[in-house]
């Protein structure tokens, strides 16, 4: 009897899987390194004109304003998320707690076009915030939030929301409740005791929500490409420009392999700062 | 002990920014409730009239209706390609030593950091140059792809939390590894593989971003098919659709919520 019963057949199709996302890799890779002809979709000869066109100012923008894009909503996700988080796993009745676990959970069930597209009913010129306001009084003329920076990045906040209270929360749950007792019987106030004790051993849970509200936003699509219509141009709107408009699929694998890099260098920066923390923690 | 007036006023603005923050996730899904009633093509706020029509053109909508059909046979089958795959992974990985063991985890999980239009476009650019059809088996590829991950996490908590001595016991009385697999393994395992081939239907019925690289008219999903119609049409038919939408999932969510409690699956109990 072999020691490691059903090895080869369990892994089997996971390797086959495995196989299969190598290839697609290497073969944007290869894509990024082959001129394009245009009107045609086989690409050319070995180049590395790619790599030289990315330093184009509208690639630059794009970069910028994805970069951008990524700071504001990760900052304000957390802002939003943490109060969020913070009341759900403190709630005293269990029926408030899973009332606002599941409020917060259902936009990530709703896909990317449902949320958009409610957002872009929000925002709009005549859309409901700036109808409302207007019959307010509150302003005379609509307020611009489609097509802006502003309005997409309220839309990526709700986007990203949910996932950043899930990672808030699990932070926050396997906090011992045991030392905020002794900082309030020590004699210090509510918001001495949060500020000391609860947020300072949530850190690490907040910079794992950082990087991970970091990578949604750098990958989100519909949002910047619905809401942005074409005045936010992100990586990942510029892509699909490259690659569906002008089937330039050569600059758009290498416009891909560039930011699929800095994504992994951000978050690979996000990693050292958690072990940082974990061992000042372990002092 | 009596509560000092500091602690009235926290208490009490914690309660105002937790409502507020509760209306900014749930305005838009009311706003776009009321703005499905809108009788007119035109959005207005409020509604000048009120009509259920775009419910009726949101039915009536051809590629709607396909849409749906090929989200529906695209999730099923990639999510159950995906959790045999997922499940059998996550299985060797809590369980044996084995060459690359590492590197091919790595590889698995990677699809958690690389962007969706980066997936999508590396397997439609690889299925081109392997000179394969636009079928809906590469959109299926695309979609196992994407949720095989969060199969594999789903699987591997309950292999991590599993009781080993049910498996010894059966061994000891003569079970072979097969008949132990099926009688003790997969039962046992059984809360954990329906949460995760759940969730990849889930995402992978919700997936948009990659599957709009690889699908053509006829294997389009129907995210993509939601996401061509606001592109053409600015009436509230998709306003409509999303209320359709919510109601499915908001159910689901419940039920699932019943059945597993929601703070247990997510780890924030």
């Amino acid at each position: 009897m072999s020691k490691r019963p059903f090895l080869g057949w369990f892994a089997s199709p996971s390797i086959l899987i495995a196989f299969g996302i190598a290839a697609s890799f290497l073969a944007i890779v290869q894509f990024s390194l082959r001129a394009h002809i245009p009107g045609a979709l086989d690409p050319g000869g070995f180049t590395l004109d790619n790599f030289t066109t990315l330093w184009k100012t509208v690639y630059g923008k794009a970069f910028v304003t994805t970069v951008l894009l990524c700071w504001w909503t990760a900052l304000f996700t957390l802002l939003i998320g943490y109060p969020l988080a913070y009341a759900m796993v403190r709630a005293k009745s269990a029926r408030l707690r899973s009332a606002i676990l599941l409020i917060s959970l259902t936009p990530l069930f709703l896909g990317e076009i449902v949320r958009t597209y409610s957002w872009m009913i929000v925002l709009g010129n005549r859309g409901f915030l700036n109808a409302t306001l207007m019959q307010l009084g509150v302003i005379d003329r609509p307020l611009d939030l489609m097509f802006t920076m502003t309005g997409v990045v309220i839309a990526l906040v709700h986007f990203t929301l949910p996932i950043v209270v899930v990672m808030l929360a699990a932070a926050l749950s396997h906090i011992d409740r045991n030392l905020e007792r002794a900082a309030t019987s020590l004699g210090a106030g509510r918001i001495r005791c949060f500020l000391t004790v609860t947020l300072p051993l949530s850190i690490p849970g907040i910079v794992t929500a950082t990087s991970t509200a970091f990578a949604w936003t750098f990958s989100a699509f519909a949002t910047p490409q619905m809401i942005g219509g074409g005045k936010v141009q992100t990586i990942s709107t510029l892509v699909y420009q490259v690659g569906f408009a002008s089937f330039n699929f050569p600059l758009a694998a290498s416009l891909s392999l560039v930011g699929l890099l800095f994504t992994i260098a951000v978050l690979a920066l996000f990693n050292t700062g958690i072990h940082r923390l974990e061992r000042i923690g372990a002092h | 002990m009596r509560k000092s007036v500091l602690d009235h006023l926290l208490d009490w603005s914690g309660r105002i920014v937790l409502i507020s923050i509760l209306g900014f996730v749930l305005l838009p899904f009311v706003v776009v409730a009321i703005a499905s009633l809108n009788d007119g093509a035109i959005l207005s706020f409020p509604p000048k009239s009120w009509s259920l029509r775009w419910y009726a053109n949101a039915f009536e909508y051809r590629d709607f209706g396909a849409g749906l059909v090929n989200s529906l046979r695209i999730a099923a089958v990639g999510a159950t390609i995906a959790l045999i795959a997922g499940a059998g992974f996550a299985y060797v990985f809590n369980r044996y030593d084995f060459m690359f063991k590492g590197l091919l985890n790595t590889v698995l999980m990677s699809p958690l950091i690389i962007p969706n239009f980066t997936i999508g476009l590396g397997l439609l650019i690889l299925s081109t140059a392997a000179s394969l059809p636009r079928s809906i088996w590469l959109v299926i590829a695309v979609h196992v792809v994407i949720v095989l991950p969060f199969v594999v996490r789903s699987v591997y908590v309950s292999l991590k939390n599993f009781e080993r001595r049910y498996e010894q016991a059966a061994e000891s009385l003569g079970g072979t590894p097969l008949h132990v697999l099926l009688t003790i393994t997969l039962p046992l395992l059984l809360p954990g593989l329906i949460s995760g081939a759940l969730f990849a239907a889930i995402l992978s019925f919700n997936e948009f971003t990659a599957s709009l690289y690889v699908v053509n008219q006829r294997t389009q999903t129907l995210p993509v098919a939601m996401y061509n119609y606001v592109r053409e049409y600015a009436d509230p038919t998709l306003a409509a659709l999303s209320v359709i939408y919510v109601a499915p999932v908001a159910a689901m969510l419940l039920l699932v919520h019943k059945f597993f409690r929601l703070e247990k699956v997510l780890n924030v109990d």
